[in-house]
């Protein structure tokens, strides 16, 4: 007894502390159709965790779910151990649970650098302040370009962002993602649509920035779920078909059949 | 760019010194009136991506309520001024906290109905004057020392309070609060992911708006020395989207540009009567037709593509990246 307890309140109080992201009976319906049945899903903390199925399957309605941009059927969403499900998305994103979108997802009359600026003012409070003159805001230059630099770019700081390519977009809503230093973040299709070499570049980026946060991802290529994740969510029309490492995922009878058999494009 | 603002703002301001020793007074007065009620309306519509139907309550409102406090409580100008301001603000506040829940048609929508209340308040209540409006406001003392009878004595103070207004809605576009403003029309799910309480932003746009149209229906009070049912008519909505869409909708000069063509239009095509309505309304699709950015978000969207054109005839000897990079090193900020 004497030595039992504090080890069992240890061990409980490791595995609450473990798990970022939670997920309960998860539902949602659209007018009847059931996009997301009863998903329970448990994200450890510190891991990336990917989420893959077909097309439909319900992965972008779960990240709409799981950030709050879509109110569940039923289910509840647990956040670092406490009850989301009534939360607001704004003030997830404020308390470093930020996701990025399928469609890319920059802000295309600002410029580049604007865009990753826009990010970093956020926390610094003075985003209310409409009487500051712009300039104000030019003490984060050097952070944004750090960032800039770090999704490789850099050289297009300057122009309009909706003028990027699509695989630059992508990148530059990576930059922007992590101006904000979340904890946790839900990448959904980071890399869809890039080339083979901004492929590698990202998915290099992806594993720097995994130390030490959480990471959902949605993602299509096998290669880099492979490479990256610690564990992998398989769905399939809403449900949870198989969960596990690579391995035990990609051995999985049900994930065979259901796909991975039809070749390595998820 | 921050310099080519700054020359601009010093010609236009000597010139609007100048001006009325040149031109009818009360002609440019109207003129700066209206260019300020469509300046504070582009904030919202151009910057906040919101389409109100419905801004002449809160230029209407604020005209009712500074002719009724000068006229009857014997405040000064500038007070009065004020106190139509509040007015506005507070009627923001109320319809734009109700209103921004909405979006696209539905806002405009909503925003209509909601000036259309204060159009029939404005027809029922007592102190309003009803179809008569409130005549013969005395313009007053400003500060209680400068007679404000004088056409171009009041000419310098309406400018002053154009230019004020003004400069409030131009730092507020290219302030830490307008960057957020535009990446919220641009991508609102976008903003809320970032962390941003987008209704929050839209509400003080929605506020800020309102006190400056309230402003520009302030200051037309002392010009005409009335408040009347035309400043709360839903006509007067769409005159203000009208100016703002032909000078060009989310350019800083636009709304300007707009408001002294139709109101200059207005006073020559006077003659022709309710003919005016029609050829504005003609003038109105052809500027669509033709430029669909405006008339100021033309002309720039020219001279960018004049820019980009200098910068392919360099490409010839240079790498491509290094003028991709040069050209991008000097974005023209639209004015
Ligand atoms: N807002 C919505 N209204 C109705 N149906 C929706 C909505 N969003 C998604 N769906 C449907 O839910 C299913 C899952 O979509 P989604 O989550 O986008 O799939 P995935 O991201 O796995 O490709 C699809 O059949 C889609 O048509
Ligand atoms: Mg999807």
């Amino acid at each position: 007894m004497g030595w039992g307890w504090p080890a069992l309140h240890n061990a409980l109080g490791d595995m609450t502390e473990e798990i970022a992201v939670e997920t309960q009976g998860l539902t949602k319906e659209f007018k009847g159709f059931v996009a997301v049945n009863d998903v329970s899903l448990r994200v450890r903390k510190g891991t990336i965790h990917a989420i893959i199925g077909p097309n439909g399957a319900g992965k972008t309605t779960l990240f709409n779910l799981i950030t709050k941009f879509l109110q569940p059927t039923s289910g509840k969403i647990l956040y670092k151990g406490s009850d989301i499900t009534q939360a607001k998305s704004a003030d997830l994103a404020r308390h470093g649970m930020v996701r990025s979108f399928q469609i890319s997802a920059v802000f295309p009359q600002l410029t580049v650098l604007e865009n990753v600026r826009v990010a970093l003012q956020r926390p610094s409070g003075i985003s209310f302040h409409f009487w500051k003159p712009e300039a104000t805001l030019s003490h984060f230059n050097d952070r944004a370009m750090e960032l800039l630099e770090a999704v490789g770019l850099a050289d297009a700081a300057d122009g309009h962002a909706g003028e990027l390519a699509y695989g630059r977009k992508r990148a530059l809503e990576i930059a922007t993602t992590l101006a904000l230093e979340p904890e946790t973040l839900l990448l959904d299709e980071p890399m869809a649509g890039m080339g083979t070499e901004d492929v590698s570049r990202i998915a290099a980026l992806i594993k720097t920035i995994s130390k030490g946060r959480t990471i959902i991802m949605i993602e299509h290529t096998m290669k880099v779920v492979a490479d990256l994740s610690d564990t992998i969510t398989v769905l399939q029309r809403g449900e949870i078909l198989a969960d596990g490492t690579y391995e035990q995922v990609s051995r999985n009878p049900e994930v065979i059949e259901a796909y991975m058999g039809t070749g390595d494009d998820a | 760019m921050e310099r080519n603002h700054l020359i601009l703002a010093v010609v236009a301001v000597v010139a609007l010194l100048i001006a009325p020793h040149l031109l009818y007074s009360v002609f440019l007065m109207k003129v700066l009136c209206f260019a300020l009620f469509a300046c504070a309306f582009n904030l919202l519509l151009g910057y906040g991506g919101l389409l109100s139907f419905g801004h002449a309550a809160y230029f209407g409102s604020a005209s009712y309520v500074t002719a009724h406090t000068m006229k009857v409580w014997g405040f000064t100008p500038e007070l009065g001024i004020i106190a139509g301001m509040l007015a506005a603000a507070l009627l923001g506040l109320v319809f734009g906290w109700l209103a921004i829940r909405r979006a696209g048609i539905y806002f405009a929508m909503v925003t209509l109905a909601f000036a259309q209340m204060v159009y029939f308040y404005a027809l029922q209540a007592p102190f309003t004057g009803g179809e008569d409006g409130i005549q013969a406001v005395p313009r007053g003392e400003l500060f209680g020392f400068i007679d404000l009878r004088d056409d171009i004595s009041l000419y310098y103070f309406v400018l002053a309070l154009f230019l004020i207004g003004f400069f409030v809605l131009y730092r507020t576009v290219y302030s830490p609060f307008g960057q957020v403003l535009k990446a919220i029309r641009e991508n609102e799910p976008r903003a809320i992911s970032l962390g941003y309480r987008t209704n929050h932003f839209k509400l003080a746009t929605f506020v800020l708006s309102a006190t400056f149209s309230g402003m520009a229906g302030a200051a037309t009070v002392l010009v005409f020395q009335l408040a009347s049912l035309t400043y709360v008519e839903w006509q007067m909505s769409g005159e203000v989207v009208l100016m703002t869409l032909l000078g060009g909708m989310g350019t800083v000069l636009g709304p300007v540009v707009g408001a002294a063509l139709v109101v200059t239009l207005q006073t020559y095509l006077a003659p022709f009567g309710a003919w005016v309505t029609i050829i504005l309304g003609v003038i109105f699709v052809i500027c669509v037709l033709l430029f669909r950015r405006g008339i100021v978000g033309e002309a720039l969207a020219r001279f960018a593509f004049l820019k980009n054109d200098k910068a392919q005839l360099q490409r010839s000897d240079v790498a491509e990246a290094t003028v991709t990079k040069e050209a991008a090193h000097d974005p023209v900020k639209p004015l």
